[in-house]
C-alpha cells in the first residue's frame, strides 16, 4: 500500500511538473512577452526597446532557466541597471542591497512571484479567492451530494420502474444542461424584474419591489445569505447532479441483482430493511469515486458561474489572468488547478481500496 | 404595423386546450403521488378459475391514466400549433409561434417523411430500425434530426441575415414589427431583436448550422486519434501504453477552461501553435485508413496499392492544405512550403483553433474509452483463433476487436457531441469563439448575458436551443445503449 501510495505521488509531481512547463511555455511565448513588455513599459516600444525591457526584466534568459527560477531550483535572476546603477532581481525588492536577500526564490521555497496587472504578491491574491470559491464549492457539494445520492438510490433500487425512468431521464436532462444555460435561466426565472416569477410575485404583493433572488453574487461575497448565494449554487450543482445520480443508479440496480439481496428476500426481509440495511453500503462506494472525480469537472462549472455572477473567486481570477497574460498569477492558478485535479484522483484510488475490500493492491 | 402576439387567432382555442392539459397532468402526479405514500398500489393482472384474465382498475390507474392523456391533449395542442400556422400561413393571425412554425415548414416535412421511412422499415434497419421501439430514443433522434435539418434548411427557415442590423429595433421585444419593410422583407422580429439590433430567431437558426458544423465533424476527429492511439495501447499494453496513457493522463488533468484560455489566444495564434497541433492531430485520420487497408488487403498487393495510394495521395493533399496556409505572412516558415495552387481551401485561423482544442480535449477521453475495451476484448476466444491463424496485430485490432467494440463507441460517439457542443458554448461563452459576430448559440448567450435580468430575450432562445439539441443527444445515445443492450 506504502508503494502504491509513493508510486502515485511520484507519477502526480512528474504530471504537475509537465503540466506547469506546458503553461510556462506558453504564456511565455514570444509574442506573449512582446504584449507584457508593451503593457508594462510604453505601448509604442520597437522591437530592439522591448527586448532590452525584457532583457532587463528577467525574461530574456532561456526559457528552462527562467522555468527553472520561478521553480526555485535556480538562483534567480540579478542585474544591475546601467543607467543608475540599481540593483534589479526576482529575489530583491527594487533598489534594495542584492546581500542579504536571498538566492532562490521559486515556488519550492513558497514564493509565488508578483502578479504584473494587480501588482501585489500573487500569494496573497490567491489566498483570499480560493477561500471564496471554498465557500461557494462547499455549498454546491452540500446541496449535490445528498439529492444526487437520494434521486440515483430512488431510481436503482426499483430498475425499470416508473420512478426510474422518470428520474433517470430527468437526471439526463440536469446533464445536458450546462451551467451557462442553467444560470441564464434561473436567471430570466427568478432574479429577473421584467420577466419570470418576482413581477407576479409583485403583483401580488408577496414582494416588495425588487427580485426574489440576485441576479449578481457580488453581496456573497462579504455575506453569504440565501437570497444571494442560491442562484450560483443551484446552477453549479444542478449539471453535475445528473451525472452522479446516474452512476448512483447503475451502482445500486447491480446491487439490487446480487445473490444476497435474492436470499434476503428470499428470507422474507421487508424491501425497506433490504435497501437500508443491505444494498445502500456497497451501492455507494461506486459513487465515492465518481463523486472525487467530479471537482476538477467543477472547476470549469466554477469558472462559468463566478463569471456568470459576477463572484470573485479563484474561477474569476483565473478568467483575468489568462485575458490579461499575468504570467505568475496564471502559473500559480494552474498549479492550483492542476493539484486539485491530481489530489482528488489520489485520495479517490486510495478511498477505493480502503472502501472495498475486494480490491487487494500487492 | 401591430406588434404580434405570442399566439395569435389560434390562441383563443388552444390555449385553454393546453392550460387544460397541464392542470389535469399536475393533478394527475399529485394524486398519483399522494396515493402510492398512502399505500395504494396500480391493479394487478387477476387470473380466473375459467383461465381468463381480469385487470382491476385502482385509483393510482385512473390517475396514470390522466397523466397518459393529459400528454397526449398537449402534444396535440403543439401540433394544432404547427399545422394552424402552417395554414394561415399569415403572422398576424398565427401570432408568434405559429409563424415560427410556419417558417420551419421544411423541417416539418422532412421530419415527417423521415419518420414515417424509418418507422415502415424498422425491421430491416438494424440498430438504427430498432431505435424506434424505444420511445426515449425516439425523442431524442427527433430532437437531433430537428436541428439537423434546422441547420440545412437554415437559408430557407431564417427571416433575416445572421448579421443584418436594423438599429432602430435595437432590444425590440418579441414580435416587433419592422419599422420600414421593404419589398420581399420579412416584416417582423420574431423572438425580438439582441442589443445591436439583430434578429434573435434568424441568429439561432443559422447557430444550428455553425454548431452542427463544428461539433460532428470535431468528434470524428477526437475518435480517429482516440481510436488510433487506444488500439495499440490496449493491444500491447507495456511501455507504449505505459507513455500514452501517462500524455492522455497529463491533457485530461489540465483544466479545460485554462487549456482554452492558453490556446485560444491571438497572441498564441500568431505563434503558430494551433497550426502545430493540427499538423499533429489531422494526420490521425491518414495514419488510421493507411493501416485499415494495408491491413485488409495485405494478401491482395494491387487492391492495397490502389487503396492506400489513394488515400495517401487525395488524405496529404488535403491535410496539406488544411494546415498550411502560404498567402499568411505571419505563420511560421514551415506552413508556408506547400505551393499556393495546391492549397485547395483555407479554414480561418479562428476556426481551426476552435476546432483542434476541442479535439484535443476530447481525445485522450476516447483513447481511455478505447482502450479500455480492447483490454477486455483482446481476451476473447476470437482474438486467440486470429493469433492462432496467423493474422498480423493490426488486422485483429481494426478489423476484428473494433467491430466488436462498436456498440459502446456508437454510443459514446452520441454523447461526445453533446459534450462538444457544450465546450463550444463555453468557448463562445467566454468571447473565445469563432468570431465576434458568429450566431453560434455560446457567443449569442454571451452577449445577450450583459442585459439579461432587462431583456432576457436575446439570450433565452440560444440556451433552450443548445439544451434541447444536447439534450437530444443524450437521449438518442440512452435509447441505442438500450436497444443495443437487449440482444
Amino acid at each position: 500500500m506504502a508503494l502504491f501510495i509513493l508510486r502515485r505521488v511520484g507519477v502526480m509531481a512528474l504530471t504537475a511538473l509537465c503540466l506547469t512547463f506546458v503553461v510556462f511555455f506558453l504564456t511565455n511565448l514570444a509574442p506573449n512577452l512582446e504584449k507584457l513588455a508593451k503593457t508594462q513599459g510604453n505601448a509604442r516600444m520597437s522591437d530592439a526597446e522591448v527586448i532590452s525591457w525584457l532583457d532587463r526584466n528577467g525574461y530574456g534568459g532561456p526559457l528552462v532557466v527562467r522555468y527553472g527560477e520561478w521553480l526555485g531550483v535556480v538562483p534567480g535572476w540579478l542585474r544591475e541597471d546601467p543607467i543608475n546603477g540599481e540593483w534589479r532581481g526576482r529575489c530583491i525588492t527594487r533598489g534594495q542591497n542584492p546581500e542579504g536577500a536571498p538566492r532562490y526564490c521559486g515556488l519550492l521555497q513558497g514564493d509565488l512571484g508578483y502578479s504584473t496587472v494587480s501588482a501585489a504578491e500573487v500569494s496573497s491574491i490567491i489566498g483570499g479567492r480560493l477561500q471564496l470559491t471554498g465557500i461557494l464549492m462547499f455549498w454546491a457539494f452540500a446541496v449535490m451530494v445528498p439529492s444526487a445520492l437520494l434521486v440515483g438510490v430512488l431510481a436503482g433500487m426499483r430498475e425499470g420502474s416508473r420512478t426510474d425512468r422518470t428520474l433517470s431521464t430527468l437526471s439526463i436532462a440536469t446533464t445536458a444542461t450546462p451551467e451557462y444555460v442553467s444560470g441564464v435561466i434561473f436567471i430570466v426565472l427568478l432574479a429577473s424584474s421584467q420577466v419570470g416569477l418576482s413581477p407576479l410575485l409583485v403583483e401580488w404583493g408577496w414582494l416588495e419591489g425588487g427580485t426574489l433572488f440576485f441576479g449578481s453574487a457580488r453581496s456573497a461575497m462579504d455575506n453569504v445569505t440565501f437570497w444571494n448565494f442560491t442562484l450560483p449554487v443551484m446552477t453549479i450543482a444542478l449539471y453535475g447532479m445528473g451525472y452522479i445520480a446516474r452512476m448512483t443508479r447503475a451502482s445500486m440496480a447491480e446491487v439490487m441483482t446480487a445473490q444476497y439481496i435474492r436470499t434476503a428476500r428470499l428470507k422474507g426481509v421487508s424491501f425497506r430493511n433490504i435497501v437500508l440495511k443491505h444494498a445502500l453500503r456497497n451501492a455507494l462506494i461506486a459513487p465515492f469515486t465518481v463523486i472525487m472525480l467530479q471537482f476538477p469537472w467543477l472547476l470549469t462549472g466554477v469558472v462559468i458561474v463566478e463569471t456568470l455572477f459576477n463572484y470573485n473567486g479563484f474561477g474569476w481570477t483565473l478568467v483575468q489572468a489568462a485575458s490579461n497574460n499575468d504570467i505568475e498569477l496564471l502559473l500559480a492558478c494552474s498549479i492550483v488547478a492542476v493539484l486539485v485535479v491530481l489530489v482528488t484522483q489520489l485520495i479517490s484510488d486510495i478511498g477505493y481500496v480502503f472502501l472495498n475490500p475486494r480490491i487487494r493492491i500487492s | 404595423m401591430e406588434p404580434l402576439t405570442w399566439s395569435g387567432d389560434l390562441g383563443t382555442f388552444l390555449n385553454p386546450l393546453m392550460g387544460f392539459a397541464v392542470a389535469l397532468f399536475v393533478a394527475g402526479f399529485v394524486a398519483n403521488f399522494a396515493l402510492v405514500l398512502a399505500g395504494q398500489r396500480p391493479g394487478e393482472m387477476v387470473v380466473n378459475a375459467d383461465h381468463t384474465l381480469s385487470l382491476q382498475r385502482t385509483p393510482v390507474d385512473f390517475a396514470l391514466m390522466a397523466m397518459k392523456y393529459a400528454v397526449l391533449v398537449l402534444v396535440l395542442g403543439v401540433v394544432g400549433y404547427i399545422i394552424g400556422g402552417m395554414v394561415l400561413a399569415d403572422p398576424t393571425r398565427s401570432g408568434i409561434l405559429g409563424a415560427m412554425a410556419a417558417r420551419l415548414t421544411p423541417v416539418w416535412l422532412s421530419l415527417v417523411a423521415l419518420f414515417a421511412v424509418s418507422i415502415t422499415f424498422k425491421r430491416r434497419l438494424g440498430l438504427y430500425g430498432k431505435l424506434f421501439d424505444s420511445p426515449i430514443g425516439m425523442v431524442g433522434f427527433g430532437l437531433v434530426m430537428f436541428w439537423i435539418f434546422t441547420a440545412a434548411f437554415s437559408g430557407m427557415v431564417a427571416t433575416h441575415g445572421p448579421i443584418t442590423v436594423i438599429s432602430q429595433m435595437r432590444n425590440q421585444l418579441p414580435g416587433s414589427p419592422l419599422p420600414n419593410p421593404t419589398e420581399g422583407q420579412y416584416g417582423w422580429y420574431l423572438l425580438g431583436a439582441d442589443n445591436l439590433g439583430r434578429d434573435v430567431f434568424s441568429r439561432v437558426i443559422y447557430g444550428a448550422f455553425e454548431v452542427l458544423k463544428i461539433a460532428p465533424l470535431a468528434t470524428v476527429f477526437a475518435f480517429m486519434v482516440g481510436i488510433t492511439l487506444g488500439l495499440p495501447a490496449g493491444y500491447y499494453g507495456g511501455r507504449l501504453d505505459t507513455v500514452i496513457t501517462f500524455l492522455a493522463n497529463l491533457v485530461l488533468a489540465f483544466p479545460v477552461i485554462l487549456l482554452f484560455y492558453l490556446l485560444v489566444t491571438p497572441e498564441i495564434v500568431a505563434a503558430g501553435i494551433p497550426n502545430y497541433l493540427s499538423m499533429v492531430l489531422f494526420i490521425f485520420p491518414i495514419i488510421f485508413f493507411v493501416v485499415l487497408f494495408n491491413s485488409r488487403f495485405r494478401t491482395d498487393p494491387p487492391r492495397r496499392n490502389l487503396l492506400v495510394g489513394a488515400t495517401v495521395i487525395l488524405g496529404g493533399v488535403a491535410y496539406l492544405s488544411l494546415i498550411s496556409n502560404p498567402s499568411d505572412p505571419n505563420l511560421p516558415w514551415l506552413f508556408r512550403l506547400w505551393p499556393e495552387m495546391l492549397d485547395l481551401f483555407d479554414i480561418p485561423g479562428n476556426l481551426l483553433i476552435v476546432f483542434v482544442s476541442v479535439v484535443f480535449v476530447n481525445s485522450p477521453t476516447v483513447f481511455r474509452i478505447v482502450r479500455g475495451i480492447v483490454l477486455d476484448i483482446k481476451t476473447r476466444d476470437y482474438v486467440a483463433a486470429g493469433q492462432t491463424r496467423g493474422e498480423g496485430p493490426w488486422y485483429i485490432m481494426l478489423w476484428e476487436i473494433l467491430p466488436n467494440a462498436r456498440g459502446p463507441l456508437i454510443v459514446d460517439f452520441c454523447l461526445r457531441i453533446g459534450y462538444t457542443t457544450i465546450l463550444l458554448g463555453t468557448l463562445g461563452f467566454f468571447g473565445l469563439g469563432v468570431s465576434p459576430e458568429s450566431p453560434d448559440w455560446g457567443s449569442t448567450i454571451n452577449e445577450g448575458r450583459r442585459l439579461l435580468t432587462v431583456y432576457p430575450h436575446p439570450a433565452l432562445p440560444p440556451a433552450l436551443a443548445l439544451m434541447s439539441l444536447v439534450l437530444g443527444l443524450n437521449l438518442l445515445a440512452d435509447g441505442l445503449r438500450e436497444e443495443s443492450l437487449k440482444d
